[in-house]
């Protein structure tokens, strides 16, 4: 490891009031008293207490930079357990980079992203799995996946992945232990014991499985697509959803993530009316291609919201669409429930064969949305999921290896039923329980270490 | 005085299994090798159970001879039965045993070593290494003469400082009551040489015509013999087959030895050293297993032209009144009459993580070191060592690199990489669990494993190294085949169907399809495949694991993908382990102390842990 002391700027490179310049390393202190002018300026950081905050001035030469707070952290008390200097700039994108640049002048090097949490896992101020969860964290979109993320911090993901792997291990062990001392150690009506196990921990993992995906949806928001015909007010919905100041997510704060996807924060669940290309466009889908293209987007996403002109007969397009989203998870929305029904909540029950929840709503008079907000609570979250004591795994790495691990499971059982021979089992087991190491960070690999860092953004 | 003063290449000490392996094959390689021996008549000895070979174990002697070592072609010229193990398991675990005649086997082997140009045989005890500058220059002989030499290797089993103890009765001598070596232990010492005291035993002998067999199983041979050796001709070794017996203990033996538990020396405090604990001895079995009411007890012949038998699985050193109680207990031994007692030994040895992967000692240039010396137990084990130290200790002096076999190549492999890396509190036993990827491993296929190693290390010749790549090629070629031969639906094709419980053919099948049910073999499909070209058994043999058994050996393969990076990432050996901030201070001090040559040796040290493994990787990525 490099020695040496590194600088970045650790907030987001958006205006806002504050952005903070960090600096890290054994010169943290020194390079920042090259380069701050306390209001007294008797006054070096070098002779000030750790955890203390100081106010003045960011100079470049005799010109004066920023005003600023200067918060002074020595080792090991920090998050890189280095010592580590904080500077709170005021003045903007442009004078943080002038801020930055200066300090980069005096002796610190620009930080690779998630140099910072490297130092800190380094130090051994945290380990894999929560270097994994600062990460996490970073890109939490909102208040569930800090949540979780926060969960995995303490570890109740890894408890409930340790205990599985304990039961594999013991089962690879009862195998080999029969392999080398036959005479001791019996093998009869093994398989069948084998068998109950696996099937056990197979659904333990697609229970696991199953909440990631939900997870997903917590942490990345939910696809949703609206559908309907024209003109049967998707988008007075879009601008109901989008309007009242439930505004575009933006960062959860201290985090740097660009927002990718235009998302809307309905009290804290996320929902995704569009990916990147914005959510007009996304209103113009059914309309201008038809019923094909809408298909196509139904088929990825989470949830969708059908609308219906409540003031008009449902006709053939209506059955189209009603079996375009049979089998998702939808809400049907009749719309203008200010104007006469011709269509009533009976009739689209009838529809829809009674299998989605009909709430009428009027997007000019802005009635019917909280009821929206707690259906789709209800529809997702509620009785399935408690976000305080579940357990979540939110992250695609280690949905991944859950998935290996429940495909490894599935071959141990295809072995058993081939009745191959005992020790084939192993191979198998062996894949299953490294694949649920991987997630708690108890099987050593490269990948696990190069995707986790590489996951970190500049400045953390 | 005037005293000797002779000139070599390389000195052996010891002619045990390690000793012989490792100066045949310095000799062999073209170095002049002498090999020390207290007793010119114990060459090769096998004290304690007669066979070679076993679960595991017989993969390493496939492996020694895939590589060219002798212990497989000599079991071949010397046993008396044969049996492949393990028939009814998957083809990972079939293991070939083979009972010896032991006297023969020694003879045999001595024969093979006497005949081997620049190979001198000495009988004499080797007490003093010369060092100079932490490189090892000669050895001195207890008669005073010196011997220089470029390098040496300890191959000295079971006879440093050994006791032979049973009961109260213990005597200072090596097995079979030959001399013990008793000097070399305190040159160890002055050269920072840690040792340990390993203990390992042997039961009684038995003569043969006090025994009732009726009592007992009999225990044939397999009525098609499989040879060890790759060069051993298959019909050379279809012989007449003498019988093992097999018979149990039971509750009057067990509570004959509780009795007397007290009197036993294990128990008593006057054996120091560790014994193994997966070759317990029979009052370890009673008081480990409690609730066992009877043990297996095969009784073997020592050989042809002996009467005396071996009475496996009843190892002891209770004293001898109880052990003739003990035996007497058995079904078809109340009347045995003891030739030799059973007994403990106890011995120094070394910790082998004091060796490089090479088994070359990391602080003495030159000095290397081979089987029970290293804290293995077995035959097996030694000479697989025997044949690593001597090809290195060759390779060293001709300035070539060593030759170190992975864990995902060898059992070999395996067996070094435990021993040098790993705790080690008890003699070190082969065991198929200790392969992680023994799917591949199998013992059938050493040659095609390892056969192009030995022919480039020089230990395999022109002719046997063109007959590996015909092989080759003739399995290849069949497997292609078998992917592409269509078997169609025809009445007579179901018809076989049905006649062998399996399912009908919808349309086609290929015929690797065909041998992918578990209910058919390659061979099974024959009378289907009348295009089949004549292929030896052995080919035969591979076509249908390897087709058979496809997608589990492709998932090893990946995991063996898995383990060859964190292999790859090597550590600097002069990496300074106090920069790495947050390892954790036990595994900082084992990775000082053990200097792992990667980051996956690394993480298979005893208290190094995957987080200390990954704080390593990333700082040794900056």
């Amino acid at each position: 490891m490099r020695n040496d002391t590194i600088a970045a700027i650790s907030t987001a490179m958006g205006n806002s009031g504050i952005g903070i310049v960090r600096i890290s390393g054994p010169n943290a202190v020194s390079i920042a008293d090259a380069v701050f002018c306390a209001k007294n300026p008797e006054k070096k950081l070098t002779n000030q207490k750790s955890h203390t905050v100081h106010y003045g001035f960011i100079k470049d030469g005799d010109e004066i930079i920023d005003e600023v707070l200067v918060t002074l952290m020595r080792a090991p008390r920090s998050f890189t357990a280095e010592d580590t200097v904080e500077i709170n700039c005021h003045g903007g994108v442009y004078t943080m980079r002038r801020v930055l640049d200066t300090v980069l002048r005096h002796g610190a090097r620009p930080a690779d992203p998630g140099e910072f949490t490297k130092r800190a896992f380094l130090n051994g101020r945290i380990d894999l799995s929560q270097a994994e969860a600062v990460a996490d964290v970073i890109q939490a979109k909102n208040q569930y996946a800090l949540q979780s993320s926060v969960s995995q911090l303490r570890g109740s993901v890894r408890e409930k992945i340790s205990r599985m792997r304990e039961r594999i291990l013991y089962q690879i062990a009862w195998i080999e232990s029969a392999l080398d001392d036959p005479e001791h150690v019996s093998l009869e009506h093994y398989p069948q014991t084998l068998k109950d196990e696996t099937e056990q921990l197979l659904s333990e993992i697609r229970h696991l499985i199953a909440a990631a995906d939900n997870g997903r949806m917590l942490k990345e928001g939910i696809q949703t697509v609206i559908l309907g015909k024209p003109n049967v007010g998707k988008s007075s919905l879009l601008n109901l959803l989008v309007g009242e100041e439930r505004a575009i997510v933006t960062e959860i704060a201290g985090t740097t993530r660009d927002v990718l996807e235009e998302s809307i924060n309905l009290n804290g669940i996320t929902l995704n009316l569009s990916d990147t290309a914005g959510i007009r466009s996304a209103e113009n889908v059914v309309e201008q291609i038809g019923v094909d293209r809408a298909r196509e987007k139904a088929k990825n996403a989470d949830l969708i919201l059908y609308v219906v002109d409540s003031s008009l007969p449902l006709d053939e397009n209506d059955r189209e669409i009603a079996q375009i989203f049979s089998g998702k998870k939808g809400i049907v929305l009749l719309n203008k429930s200010d104007l006469t029904q011709v269509t009533t909540e009976e009739t689209v029950r009838a529809l829809t064969q009674d299998k989605y929840p009909v709430l009428s709503i009027s997007a000019r008079e802005q009635t019917g949305l909280e009821q929206l907000e707690k259906t789709i609570q209800e529809l997702f979250y509620h009785g399935e999921l408690q976000f305080n004591d579940e357990i979540y795994i939110t992250n695609a790495r280690q949905k991944a290896s859950l998935l290996d691990a429940e495909n490894s499971l599935k071959k141990v059982l295809e072995s058993i039923e081939l009745h191959m021979p005992e020790d084939f089992y192993s191979i198998d087991l062996m894949d299953a329980y490294q694949s649920l190491g991987m997630i708690v960070g108890e099987a050593v690999g490269e990948d696990l270490i190069n995707e986790i860092f590489s996951r970190f953004c500049m400045g953390k | 005085m005037s005293r000797v003063e002779e000139f070599t290449d390389v000195v052996v000490v010891g002619a045990g299994h390690a000793g012989c392996e490792a100066a045949l094959a310095c000799a062999r390689l073209g170095l002049r090798t002498v090999m020390f021996t207290v007793s010119v008549d114990s060459i090769a000895l096998m004290p304690c159970n007669p066979n070679i070979g076993g679960s595991s174990k017989g993969h390493l002697v496939r492996e020694i001879d895939a590589l060219g070592g002798e212990m497989g072609k000599n079991i071949d010229k010397t046993f008396i039965q044969s049996k492949m193990l393990n028939r009814s398991k998957g083809p990972a675990v079939h293991s070939l045993r083979a009972q010896a005649d032991k006297a023969d086997y020694s003879r045999s082997m001595r024969s093979v070593l006497e005949h081997t140009e620049r190979l001198s045989i000495r009988q004499m005890e080797v007490t003093e290494l010369i060092v100079e500058n932490r490189i090892l220059t000669g050895v001195k002989t207890y008669s005073g003469a010196v011997y220089h030499c470029k390098a040496a290797i300890l191959c000295t089993g079971t006879y440093l400082k050994a006791r032979c103890i049973y009961g109260d009765v213990s005597s200072y001598t090596g097995p079979n009551g030959l001399q013990a070596a008793n000097y070399l232990t305190d040159s160890l010492k002055n050269n920072h040489i840690d040792l340990y005291r390993f203990k390992t035993g042997t039961p009684a002998r038995i003569a043969g015509k006090s025994i009732d067999f009726s009592k007992m199983e009999e225990q044939k041979g397999d009525e098609r013999v499989v040879p060890f050796s790759f060069t051993t001709d298959p019909e050379s070794v279809q012989k007449e087959q003498v019988s093992c017996y097999l018979t149990y203990t039971n509750e009057r033996t067990h509570q004959i030895i509780r009795e007397n538990l007290d009197r036993s020396p294990l128990y008593s405090g006057m054996i120091e050293g560790i014994g193994p604990r997966y070759c317990p001895s029979i009052e370890d079995k009673v008081v480990r297993f409690a609730d066992k009411e009877r043990h297996q007890v095969f009784v073997e012949p020592e050989g042809i032209h002996t009467d005396e038998m071996y009475i496996g699985g009843m190892s002891s050193s209770l004293p001898e009144d109880v052990q003739i109680a003990m035996y007497r207990s058995v079904p078809g031994l109340e009347h045995a009459e003891i030739v030799r007692n059973a007994y403990a030994i106890e011995y120094d040895c070394i910790d082998a993580r004091q060796l490089k992967l090479s088994l070359e000692f990391k602080n003495i240039e030159g000095l290397f070191s081979a089987g029970q010396f290293n804290g293995s137990s077995g035959y097996e084990e030694a000479a697989a060592q025997g044949l690593i130290a001597g090809i290195n200790a060759a390779r060293k002096i001709q300035g070539k690199e060593p030759l170190i076999l992975d864990r995902s190549q060898a059992y070999i492999g395996v067996l070094i990489d435990d021993l040098v890396t790993k705790e080690n509190h008890e003699p070190y036993r082969m065991m198929t669990s200790r392969a992680e990827y023994r799917l591949l491993l199998r013992q059938d296929n050493a040659d095609l494993r390892l056969t192009k190693i030995g022919y480039e290390i020089g230990l395999i010749d022109n002719d046997r190294y063109k007959k590996l790549l015909e092989k080759e090629k003739v399995i290849r070629e069949e497997i292609e085949r078998a992917e592409k031969t269509h078997i169609g639906a025809g009445e007579e094709v179901q018809e076989f169907m049905r006649r062998h419980g399996s399912t009908e053919i919808r349309s086609s099948a290929t015929l690797a399809e065909l041998i992918r049910r578990p209910e058919f073999t390659y061979e099974m499909l024959a009378e289907l495949d009348p295009e089949r070209p004549a292929i030896s058994a052995e080919a035969a043999e591979q076509v249908n694991i390897l087709i058979k058994y496809d997608g589990y050996l492709q998932r090893q393969i990946k995991q063996v993908e898995q383990f060859k990076r964190l292999e790859e990432r090597r550590i600097p050996q002069d990496f300074d382990y106090d920069k790495v901030p947050s390892l954790r201070t036990e595994a900082r001090q084992k990775l000082k102390q053990y200097r792992p040559v990667s980051i996956g040796q690394a993480s298979r040290l005893a208290g190094v842990t995957p987080a200390d493994i990954s704080v390593l990787m990333v700082f040794l990525a900056l």
